[in-house]
């Protein structure tokens, strides 16, 4: 029938069936090689080469400007680079992806300003972020079967939000707001979240439990974060890349990082 | 939390009890005050009066559909009784084909209007409009088909807030200029009219606007139950979850600009029965139902009842014409300052409408 196909996709059908999943047969989810961006003739990002291995925990940091935007970017299919290649596992070209296919497939990104729905409860959050079938038609009669309420649940229970479940999350603190992010995340199943500034603007206490969140998230999935406050990376990352000028200026354990000469040069300037 | 199908429906808030409570109440009341009460009595409840009546429920319907989009979805429309009429014109095309013979130049298949423009013919979409499943399957296309093309376009080139609202206007004002045109064989200025009867039903007699009345308040009842259950549903949390953070629920995966193509059409729908069920209560359509100030009056309507609540659209739609009936007869000239008063004075106090002063008075006492 004609007519179907434009009922179709109106509809939305069709839309995120069975995505691919990462191939993570060598342990490594992530390759960036070679990526370059431009914009105007400034390199944002010069010949990045970056791996981050399955179930790995990975503190991005570098000063402002030094492409680690950018960089989420890319991975996420917002910016395409003028050159190099990303593959999610081995078999999975994120260079040719859409942003909707990338996060279908495994990718989830956390933004810097915590965006949640704020006349929907906490657990209605959860609900509407949850992976799965989102065309129009199923969502209108959808019910949460016993395995979604426990999945829910169980984020709640990651986030540490349970006893919050009921409540409108436009009245959360700035803190819990982020961790319901995260658990919102957490509903679509990525393989790789990626996190941006988790901690910025929160109290000490906040910033604590966010960092054994972050810590506890790693190991089922891999974790990338961009952060600028130096304790916390070091409170939580094993594995710290310093990115300077669009490429990696250093890379391994945060003590070794923290006394590389040139990691201290651009830090603290001449 | 696995919510049963009734309480999904409503049931557990007693703003839904107390609406449809009430539609019971005038459903059982308004019959028996016109033809059980003599016409002596005090009690009596004389003809006009129901279908005032019927035609306050015809708006409420109207406000409920714009309150579906505007209160949960964030889409202000300014141009919602374009389907309004366009339903309307759809039965008044049905209404003309059963006057036969008795129009005034008596010709047994055009109508008067057609006659007097020296037309041969019927149009070719006048074609079949006096078979009632026809018409009726009209008055939810022709709505349905106007709202998808133009929310197909408007949505999916992502045109939201002011920009919306103007468009809608420009939409309604079009065919507004349009069916003033005789050419376009809907009767020009002076619409459709004359009407005599409705599947056999006289449209003169009392009994038969006492039915319409009953079959208002079922459209009603009906249209709001399916509101109900849209908005408590998983898609009732996803539009608004659009309306708060459109990026955001785009984000996570959700074809917004399909949600509000369908939540919009479907509103297009509930405006275009409520057009076709207040034309033969009335007795007439024209050309100035597309006026933009009527769709303007619509979402005052919401606005004074309160908007995202489904009920206070239809509270403030029927206070709000009871006012204008009242004041356009005894001060007529202060109609138009005292809409503009009302909606100005609403924003400003009571931005969550009289459902939200009464929410904030019972929170209070408690």
């Amino acid at each position: 029938m004609r007519g179907s196909s434009i009922v179709d996709r109106a509809l939305g059908r069709g839309h995120r069936s069975n995505p691919p999943r990462p191939d993570l047969s060598h342990n490594i989810i992530l390759y960036l090689e070679g990526i370059t961006v431009s914009f105007d003739g400034f390199r944002a990002l010069n010949a990045l080469n970056l791996y981050i291995e399955a179930g790995e925990l990975r503190c991005i940091i570098g000063p402002n400007g030094a492409g680690k935007t950018t960089m989420m970017d890319v991975i996420t299919g917002k910016t395409r680079p003028d050159e190099g290649s990303a593959w999610f596992g081995q078999t999975i070209d994120l260079l040719a992806m859409k942003e909707p296919e990338i996060a279908a497939a495994g990718i989830g990104r956390k933004f810097q300003k915590p965006t949640v729905f704020g006349s929907h409860t906490v657990f209605e959050n959860l609900e509407l972020a949850m992976a799965g079938d989102k065309s129009v038609w199923k969502i209108l009669f959808a019910k949460l079967s016993a395995e979604q309420l426990a999945r829910i649940d169980s984020v709640l229970e990651t986030i540490g939000l349970k006893d919050l479940r009921s409540q409108l999350a436009g009245s959360l603190s700035h803190g819990q707001k982020q961790w319901l992010e995260i658990g919102m995340l957490l509903m679509q199943d990525p393989q790789l979240l990626l996190v941006d500034e988790p901690v910025a603007g929160m109290t000490p206490q906040e910033t604590e439990k966010t960092a054994e969140l972050l810590v506890s998230l790693a190991g089922q999935r891999s974790v990338v974060v961009v952060e600028h406050d130096m304790d916390f990376v070091r409170s939580i990352a094993r594995t710290v890349t310093v990115l300077h000028e669009g490429s990696v200026l250093a890379e391994g354990p945060i003590d070794q990082v923290q006394n590389d000469p040139k990691v201290v040069e651009v830090y603290l300037g001449e | 939390m696995n919510k049963s199908f009734i309480s999904r429906l409503m049931l557990n808030d007693s703003g839904s009890r107390l609406f449809l409570g009430a539609l019971l109440i005038a459903a059982l009341v308004v019959p028996l005050l016109n033809l059980v009460v003599p016409a002596g009595s005090a009690l009596h409840l004389p003809t006009y009066a129901v279908t005032l009546l019927g035609k306050y429920l015809c708006y409420a319907l109207l406000a409920i559909a714009v309150d579906l989009v505007w209160g949960y979805c964030g889409i202000l429309s300014l141009g919602h009784t374009a389907f309004f009429a366009l339903g309307g014109y759809a039965m008044g095309m049905y209404l003309m084909r059963q006057i036969g013979t008795r129009g005034v130049y008596g010709d047994p298949i055009l109508p008067d209007f057609m006659v007097f423009l020296n037309w041969k013919e019927l149009p070719w979409f006048w074609h079949g409009m006096n078979l009632f499943p026809v018409a009726m399957l009209m008055v939810v296309l022709a709505p349905a088909l106007l709202a998808y093309a133009f929310g197909w376009l408007a949505f999916r080139s992502r045109v939201t807030g002011v920009y919306l609202s103007i468009i809608t206007q420009a939409l309604t004002y079009a065919l507004l200029l349009a069916f003033f045109r005789n050419e376009m064989g809907f009767g020009g200025n002076n619409g459709l009219t004359d009407f005599k009867e409705l599947l056999g039903f006289d449209l003169q007699k009392g009994s038969t606007h006492v039915g319409l009345f009953l079959i208002t308040v079922l459209a009603l009842a009906l249209g709001y139950l399916a509101c109900r259950y849209i908005v408590n549903s998983r898609f009732g949390r996803v539009i608004e979850a659009v309306r708060d953070a459109e990026s955001r629920a785009r984000f996570i995966g959700y074809k917004v600009e399909s949600y509000k193509l369908w939540l919009w059409v479907f509103s297009a729908i509930l405006s275009g029965i409520a057009g076709a069920l207040y034309v033969p209560q009335i007795g007439i359509i024209n050309p100035g139902e597309f006026a933009p100030i009527n769709s303007i009056e619509v979402v005052v309507w919401v606005a004074v009842g309160g908007r995202g609540t489904l009920y206070g659209a239809a509270l403030g739609a029927v206070l709000v014409n009871y006012a204008k009936t009242y004041l356009t007869a005894a001060l007529p000239e202060v109609w138009l300052y005292a809409l503009g008063a009302l909606f100005v004075g609403v924003t400003l106090l009571l931005p969550q409408g009289i459902v939200g002063l009464l929410r904030q008075l019972r929170s209070k006492k408690s």
